[in-house]
């Protein structure tokens, strides 16, 4: 009876110690559910979700703090794909959080004062420019983000939308004639 | 004369109506008055404009150049003036305009200098760069770079492979081309064999090509190549590049891999010309062979310059019979329908097919699969076509992948034959391309997202570091006894926070531009152009305000 015991402490105190050494020496840095969270999010750094970026949304999401439908920028798949990863119910976006087309600011060159104050603004360092120079706006590296626009004390900045050209063309869902298949029945 | 056939999956048999072309000799298209010459006729990064309206160019020069790894130049076809630099109507799926450099002939067609080069002196691996401005891109369709798959590096390239299976019905380019230049082809063939280091050079023909592939042959013996020349079964897609590949040496591409992978390179013949006209003449790629059918008064080849509207060829083939319907551009499987005529001919358009209702009828409509597998028999890549139609139809991207979405190479084998006449390949191209765009916004914001970090670091580093300075200076100050008797405490705060408010003046004044210091001269004018119109613009603005 008390061998019985001893050898099962023991047995519990190796398997404990084994398990105890491995959380340390397996254990990840980081969260690694607000890191799978902030791939799936645009990275936009847009703020429209209420938090200063997409990372801290991120984090938010994995403590159960915020809702999965409140970034604009990573459209309906966005909130898809939070939902699959995180096994929730897709949900539509909330009232007045809509996405939009995707954007690129543009700066008007004849306007620009040089002020810098926009590319302190913008989260991604897409402009580049000096004091009293002027300042543009690397097209592939802007999120269209529209943080620059406030800042501009001459309202020189604009958002174009990314038109369709044949660099960034799509195949179209195919579309099945259902009228003629209508009219053969 | 043939080597050995090895068996393939899948494939079929369409009606190959390749007769009502074949016959006749190609015919060298006349001057045309001016040319449309597109900036993209090459997969990857399209050139850059190298000229602006008002330039007068001359044939063969090089009026955009490659950018990027993966590009290719594009040249002028004749000399003349350049009208403009514009978007213009091109033969893209899409029927969405493209930038086109346009050329008024001046009908003198003077040439640049052209200098042969001397390959033979070359080291297997160094071709490739003396081609990189030459404009070659593969003329099979997929119009992939020619100098970049003539690099060598990675696995090395055992076997040379020379693409003349021309299996799409209707089109017969590389069969006249066979018939009347196979000396040149072959001369071709033996310079990329060098340029790779290749062992040996597999040329494949289809056997409905016998007169193609006997002159190939003879070319073969009068020029001692050490090449072998095999029909292989008419049986589309004999053409495709892994397809012939396993038909003449037996080895299967495996899933994800290319040719050049398992050390073989595939070029279609026509590549081998143009290839032997850039290094024997130092002609850049100008012109092409190029099938015209289909309802057309006189189908035939053309070897037309790269830029000729296609109305005008179509005009040179007798032109378009009543109730022409529309124009395919490619062959009836994998081609698309052409939006304007008046775009131009381009280095990947093989052919031209004049539609009408009797030729090609209109697509019946589709009804639902009935799972019967006839798409899997003719596969062949393999694949599961209706499993791929499913996931694809239901925006399921993540498992249209995992059954190997990216292996179909369009061929339209499972169009061909489903019962339901469901349009698969419509919903492959689609799900392709939904899939590489979410690759591409995956990378923007990855990119996005590094920026981003490093900017909140940089910010971070930035303030600790003014801390430090400051919290220097102030202790500084403090030790010099600068300080007042009656408040000690209340006096090294107000010294801190002076000092502080000293120091942010100071480091406000020094902060300076970077990027504005060593300026290249090019740079500096167009600041100076743009202060010079910003100097002109304020009255408009005040006007607006
Ligand atoms: S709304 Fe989306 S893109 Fe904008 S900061 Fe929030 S998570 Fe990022
Ligand atoms: S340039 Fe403006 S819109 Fe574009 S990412 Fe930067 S702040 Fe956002
Ligand atoms: S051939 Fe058509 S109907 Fe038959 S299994 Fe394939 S997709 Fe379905
Ligand atoms: S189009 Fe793709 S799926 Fe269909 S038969 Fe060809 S390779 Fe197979």
């Amino acid at each position: 009876m008390i061998s019985a015991i001893i050898v099962m402490a023991v047995i519990g105190l190796v398997l404990g110690s084994v398990l105890g050494w491995a959380e340390l020496f397996y254990r990840v840095a980081g969260d690694p559910l607000a890191d799978k969270i902030n791939d799936i999010l645009p990275q936009t750094q847009c703020g429209q979700c209420g938090f200063p970026g997409c990372r801290p949304y991120a984090e938010a999401m994995a403590k159960g703090e915020a809702d999965i439908n409140r970034c604009p920028p990573g459209g309906e798949p966005g909130i898809q794909r939070l939902a699959d990863l995180l096994g929730v119910e897709a949900k539509p976006f909330g009232e007045g959080v809509a996405p939009k087309p995707k954007s690129v600011a543009l700066i008007d060159e004849n306007t620009c004062i040089g002020c810098t104050l926009c590319i302190q603004a913008c989260p991604v360092d897409a402009i580049v420019g000096a004091s009293k120079q002027l300042h543009v706006i690397v097209a592939d590296l802007c999120t269209g983000c529209e943080l620059c626009l406030a800042p501009c004390p001459v309202d020189c900045i604009h958002m174009e939308v990314v038109h369709e050209t044949v660099n960034n063309w799509k195949w179209r869902y195919p579309l099945i004639p259902i009228h003629q298949q209508r009219e053969a029945a | 004369m043939s080597g050995k056939v090895y068996p393939i999956p899948g494939g079929l048999h369409p009606p190959e109506h390749k007769t009502e072309s074949n016959a006749k000799a190609i015919i060298v298209a006349p001057l045309s008055a001016h040319y449309v010459v597109p900036l993209r006729q090459h997969i990857g990064q399209p050139a850059r404009a190298l000229v602006k309206a008002g330039d007068s160019v001359l044939k063969g020069q090089m009026i955009g150049a490659p950018e990027g790894r993966i590009s290719a130049a594009v040249h002028a076809p004749t000399s003349g003036r350049v009208v403009a630099v514009e978007a213009r109507p091109v033969a893209h799926p899409s029927g969405l305009p493209d930038q086109c450099v346009v050329i008024e002939a001046d009908g003198k067609d003077t040439a640049a200098d052209m200098q042969p080069i001397a390959w033979r002196d070359l080291p297997p691996g160094e071709l490739h760069q003396r081609l990189v401005n030459m404009g070659l891109a593969g003329q099979g369709g997929a119009v992939f770079p020619s100098h970049v798959k003539l690099a060598t590096g990675g696995t090395p390239i055992e076997t040379l492979i020379l693409n003349g299976a021309e299996c799409e019905p209707w089109i017969t380019c590389d069969d006249r081309l066979m018939r009347e230049r196979a000396t040149e082809i072959m001369q071709g063939a033996e310079i990329m064999r060098h340029a790779l280091g290749a062992k040996r050079i597999l040329v494949g023909i289809e056997d409905n090509k016998p007169e193609a592939a006997q002159a190939m042959q003879s070319a073969c013996e009068q020029l001692k190549l050490a090449a072998e020349v095999t029909a292989v079964p008419t049986r589309y897609p004999s053409g495709g590049a892994k397809q012939l590949t396993q038909l003449l040496t037996g080895l299967e591409t495996p899933s994800g891999k290319i040719s050049t992978d398992i050390g073989i390179q595939v070029f279609n013949v026509a590549t081998a010309y143009a290839l032997q006209r850039a290094v024997e003449l130092g002609e850049p790629m100008l012109t092409r062979v190029v099938t015209i059918t289909g309802h057309v008064a006189g189908p035939c080849n053309i070897e037309a310059r790269l830029g000729t509207p296609i109305d005008e060829l179509i005009r040179l083939a007798g032109g378009d019979l009543a109730e022409t319907s529309g124009h395919v551009i490619g062959g009836p499987m994998m081609g698309f329908d052409l939006d304007d005529t008046a775009s131009p001919l381009v280095k990947s358009v093989n052919c031209i097919i004049a539609k009408n209702q009797e030729l090609f009828p209109p697509h019946p409509p589709a009804m639902p699969c009935i799972r019967c597998g006839q798409c899997a028999l003719v596969c062949p890549a393999v694949l599961q076509p209706f499993e791929l139609y499913w996931h694809a139809k239901s925006k399921n991207f993540a498992k249209a992948r995992a059954y190997k979405l990216f292996d179909c190479i369009e061929c339209g084998c499972c169009s061909h034959v489903c019962p339901s006449h469901i349009p698969l390949v419509d919903f492959y191209r689609f799900a392709k391309s939904e899939i590489a765009a979410d690759d591409r916004a995956k990378l923007a914001a990855e990119g996005a997202r590094q920026r981003h970090e490093f900017q909140l670091l940089r910010q971070e580093r930035e303030k600790k570091e003014k801390a430090e300075r400051l919290g220097k200076k102030a202790s500084e100050r403090l030790d010099t006894g600068a300080v007042a008797a009656d408040d000690p405490e209340a006096e090294r705060k107000k010294a801190i926070l002076e000092a502080a408010i000293e120091r942010a003046r100071q480091a406000k004044e020094a902060v300076h531009a970077k990027n504005t210091e060593s300026l290249t001269p090019d740079q500096q004018h167009q600041i100076d152009e743009i202060e010079a119109r910003r100097q002109a613009a304020p009255q408009d603005s005040e006007q607006q305000a």
